[in-house]
C-alpha cells in the first residue's frame, strides 16, 4: 500500500502561446486546490469527500469551465453537468442541464446518496436540487465577460467549438495574433478560453473516487450532453482505480476513455501508467483529450495527446508537481 | 461467418405465470420484429439501418416500454431514451427525456449524423427533433391504461423509496421491485452484424415506472446500455443504475479485446460476475456471425436468427 494520492486538472489542449500570467494564474489555482484536497487527505477524509471537495472549489472559481466560469450555450446561457463516482460499490452519481446550482459536483453527489437513480438531467435535476435544498444562484453568476466575448467570436466563426478551439482571426484578446501551425478537427487551436475540472484521490485506507466538472462546449446546442457526466466516458471509479477525463467529450464517449484504464487494468494486468499510455495511445482515434488517474496503491499518472494539460498532482511521501506542459 | 440478429423486449423479474394475454402479444411482437429484421439482412440493408429499423417496430408496440407504451414519471409523463452505434466507425447517437417524438432511435440516428455531438436530452433534443422534421405526436400517444394503473401500484408500493426526502435506507441505490412483476420490464434493443461483419446496435426505453422526472438510465449511455465496436455489437436491459456502473456493454467488448475471451464467454463473464444478479440482461452479435442472448433475471423477452438457419424466441431461460 502506497498511501493516499491526489491528482487534479483543468483541461486538456492548451495554447502554446498562452501568456505568462495566464499560465501562473493556472498554476496558483491548480495548487490552491490541490493543497485543499492535500490537507482533506491528511485529516482523513474519504477519497469520496475529497474529491467533491476540490471540484467544489474548481467550480467556484471562474479560471476554469466548470461552474462560474462555464462556457456558453448557443443561446448565451450556461447549461452544466458533473459526476462523482465511489470505487467501493462503484457507486455513482451525475447530473447534466444543470443551470441555477452554484455546485453541480454536489448536486451529483446528492443524486448518488439521496435519489434511488444515478443521473438527473434538467428540469428534473433542478427540481432536485430545490429539494434538497442545495445552495442555487441566478444564471448570471455564472456567466463571465470573458465568455461572453467567446461566445461572440464562436458565433461569428458560425461553428460550434469546443472551448479551446477557439479562430485565431478575430481574437485579439489573446496572443493568437501569432501564426498557430497546431489544428484540431480543422480548427486552429488557441486557448484563451478554459477547460473542464475534474480530481482523482484514492485516501490511505486504498479508496478510490473521481469527478468531473464542465459547462461543456462553447456555442454548444441547448441540451447538448457530453462526456463530464457520463459515467465510464469523463469519470470512473472502481476498487482498482480513480479515473477523470478531459478533451473532445465525442471522442471519450466514443472510447469508454475512463472505464478503459479500469478495464486494460482488470483484463491485461497493466499498471497504472501503462494503462494510461495505452487508453491515450489505442483509444482515442482521432480526438484530443487527457486524463488523470490513481491507483488503489497511492500512484498518481497523468497523459494527454494534445498539447498540454493543466494538471497537478501530490502523493503522501512528498512528491508535489503543477505542470502545463511535458 | 453470415449474418445475425438478435433482440430483446426487456430482462427482469418476469412471474413464470405471466398470463397468456400477456405473453402472447409479445412473443407474436417478438416474432414480427425478428421477421422484419431477417428480411431486411436478406436484402443486404446495413445493420445500423435494420437495427433502427427493428427497433422502430419494437417502439411502436404498445407492449414493451419504449415508444408507445412507455412507463410514466412520477408526474404521470412520459420521457423517452434511445441510442444508436455503428460499430466499423464508433459513430453514435443518443437522446433522453423525449416527450414528444414517435421514434426515439430514429432521432438518435439524426444526432448521430446530422450534429456535432452525439447526445442531446430534454427541450434541446425535441427542438432538434422539430428542426430536422421527425414525426411528433401529443404526449398522450404514448400512456397507456395499463401504464397509469401501474404508476399508481407503483405509487402505493414504492411511496417511500420513491419520496427521497425521507430518511432513506441504508442501501441508498437500491431500487425495489414493484409489485405486478414485469411493470418495469421492456426496454428494447437489437443488435445485428451482416456478412462482411459490419456491427450496429440499438437501444430505446421510456425508463423506469414512477422514475423521478430527469432521470437518466443506462440506455443512452454508450458502454452501459449500448455499445458496438469491430469485434460485436451489445444491448443491454434491466436495472440501469446497475448497468451504468458495470458498464455492462463496453465489457462485453473490452474482455473480447483484452482477455481474448468469445462473445458467448465475455457475455457470460459481464452477466454472471460484473452485474449483481437480478439486474440485467443482453443481447450480442460477434463479427464472426455469432449471436448469444444472456441474463441474471428470471427472463428476458428476447429473439435471433443467423444466417446458418438457427432461430430462438423465448422468455425465460431455456431448458
Amino acid at each position: 500500500m502506497g498511501g493516499w494520492a491526489i491528482a487534479v486538472h483543468g483541461g486538456a489542449g492548451v495554447d502554446p502561446n498562452l501568456p505568462v500570467e495566464r499560465q501562473e494564474a493556472a498554476k496558483q489555482l491548480l495548487t490552491r486546490c490541490l493543497n485543499i484536497g492535500v490537507s482533506a487527505l491528511r485529516s482523513s477524509l474519504p477519497a469520496i469527500d475529497v474529491v467533491e471537495l476540490v471540484v467544489r472549489e474548481l467550480e467556484a472559481d471562474p479560471f476554469f469551465n466548470s461552474g462560474r466560469g462555464s462556457a456558453l450555450t448557443t443561446k448565451g446561457t450556461v447549461e452544466m453537468e458533473a459526476s462523482i463516482m465511489d470505487g467501493p460499490g462503484r457507486r455513482c452519481g451525475a447530473v447534466s442541464g444543470v443551470t441555477t446550482v452554484k455546485s453541480p459536483v454536489s448536486l451529483a453527489r446528492l443524486v448518488m446518496e439521496k435519489s434511488p437513480h444515478s443521473y438527473l438531467a434538467f428540469s428534473g435535476a433542478e427540481e432536485f436540487a430545490r429539494q434538497q435544498g442545495v445552495e442555487t444562484v441566478d444564471n448570471e453568476y455564472f456567466i463571465t465577460e470573458d465568455n461572453v466575448g467567446m461566445l461572440k467570436l464562436a458565433k461569428e466563426a458560425n461553428t460550434i467549438l469546443f472551448d479551446y478551439r477557439i479562430p485565431t482571426h478575430g481574437l485579439d484578446t489573446c496572443s493568437a495574433a501569432v501564426d498557430s501551425p497546431l489544428v484540431m478537427n480543422g480548427l486552429p487551436i488557441s486557448v484563451y478560453a478554459p477547460e473542464t475540472v475534474g480530481c482523482a484521490v484514492v485516501d490511505s485506507k486504498g479508496r478510490c473516487a473521481a469527478a468531473t466538472s464542465t459547462g461543456g462546449l462553447m456555442n454548444k446546442m441547448t441540451g447538448r450532453i457530453g462526456d463530464s457526466p457520463l459515467i465510464g466516458a469523463g469519470t470512473y471509479a472502481c476498487e482498482l482505480c480513480g479515473v477523470s477525463c478531459t478533451g473532445e467529450g465525442e471522442a471519450i464517449i466514443r472510447g469508454t476513455l475512463a472505464r478503459e484504464v479500469a478495464a486494460v487494468m482488470e483484463y491485461k494486468g497493466f499498471g497504472l501508467q501503462q494503462a494510461v499510455d495505452y487508453v491515450v495511445k489505442e483509444r482515442l482515434d482521432q480526438g484530443k483529450a487527457g486524463l488523470i488517474a490513481v491507483s488503489k496503491d497511492g500512484e498518481v499518472a497523468f497523459g494527454y495527446n494534445c498539447v498540454g494539460m493543466f494538471r497537478g498532482c501530490a502523493t503522501e511521501d512528498g512528491f508535489m508537481e503543477v505542470g502545463i506542459w511535458e | 461467418m453470415g449474418w445475425a440478429i438478435a433482440l430483446h423486449g426487456g430482462a427482469g423479474d418476469i412471474p413464470l405465470n405471466l398470463p397468456p394475454e400477456r405473453r402472447e402479444p409479445r412473443e407474436a411482437a417478438l416474432r414480427h420484429c425478428l421477421d422484419i429484421g431477417v428480411a431486411a439482412l436478406k436484402h443486404k440493408k446495413s445493420p445500423l439501418d435494420v437495427v433502427e429499423l427493428v427497433v422502430r417496430e419494437l417502439e411502436n408496440h404498445p407492449h414493451f416500454n419504449a415508444g408507445k407504451g412507455s412507463v410514466l414519471t412520477s408526474d404521470g409523463t412520459v420521457e423517452m431514451e434511445a441510442c444508436i452505434m455503428d460499430g466499423r466507425t464508433k459513430k453514435c447517437g443518443a437522446v433522453s427525456g423525449l416527450t414528444t417524438v414517435v421514434n426515439a432511435i430514429s432521432l438518435a440516428r439524426l444526432v448521430m449524423e446530422k450534429t456535432p455531438h452525439i447526445y442531446l436530452a430534454f427541450d434541446g433534443a425535441e427542438a432538434f427533433a422539430r428542426e430536422q422534421g421527425v414525426e411528433t405526436t401529443d404526449k398522450s400517444h404514448f400512456v397507456t391504461s395499463e401504464n397509469i394503473e401501474r404508476l399508481k401500484q407503483a405509487k402505493e408500493a414504492n411511496r417511500v423509496q420513491i419520496d427521497y426526502t425521507q430518511p432513506i435506507p441504508k442501501e441508498p441505490t437500491k431500487e425495489t421491485t414493484v409489485a405486478g412483476g414485469d411493470s418495469q420490464i421492456g426496454t428494447v434493443g437489437c443488435v445485428a452484424v451482416d456478412n462482411q461483419g459490419n456491427l450496429a446496435t440499438a437501444t430505446s426505453t421510456g425508463g423506469l415506472v414512477n422514475k423521478m422526472v430527469g432521470r437518466i438510465g443506462d440506455t443512452p449511455i454508450i458502454g452501459a446500455g449500448t455499445y458496438a465496436n469491430s469485434l460485436c455489437a451489445v444491448s443491454a436491459t434491466g436495472k440501469g443504475e446497475s448497468i451504468m456502473r458495470a458498464t455492462v456493454a463496453r465489457d462485453v467488448a473490452a474482455l473480447m479485446e483484452y482477455k481474448g475471451l468469445s462473445l458467448v464467454e465475455a457475455a457470460a463473464y459481464v452477466v454472471g460476475e460484473c452485474a449483481p444478479k437480478g439486474t440485467a440482461g443482453l443481447v450480442a452479435v460477434s463479427a464472426k456471425g455469432e449471436v448469444t442472448m444472456q441474463f441474471n433475471t428470471t427472463g428476458m423477452f428476447r429473439a435471433c436468427a443467423t444466417e446458418d438457419g438457427y432461430s430462438e424466441i423465448a422468455i425465460w431461460p431455456s431448458v
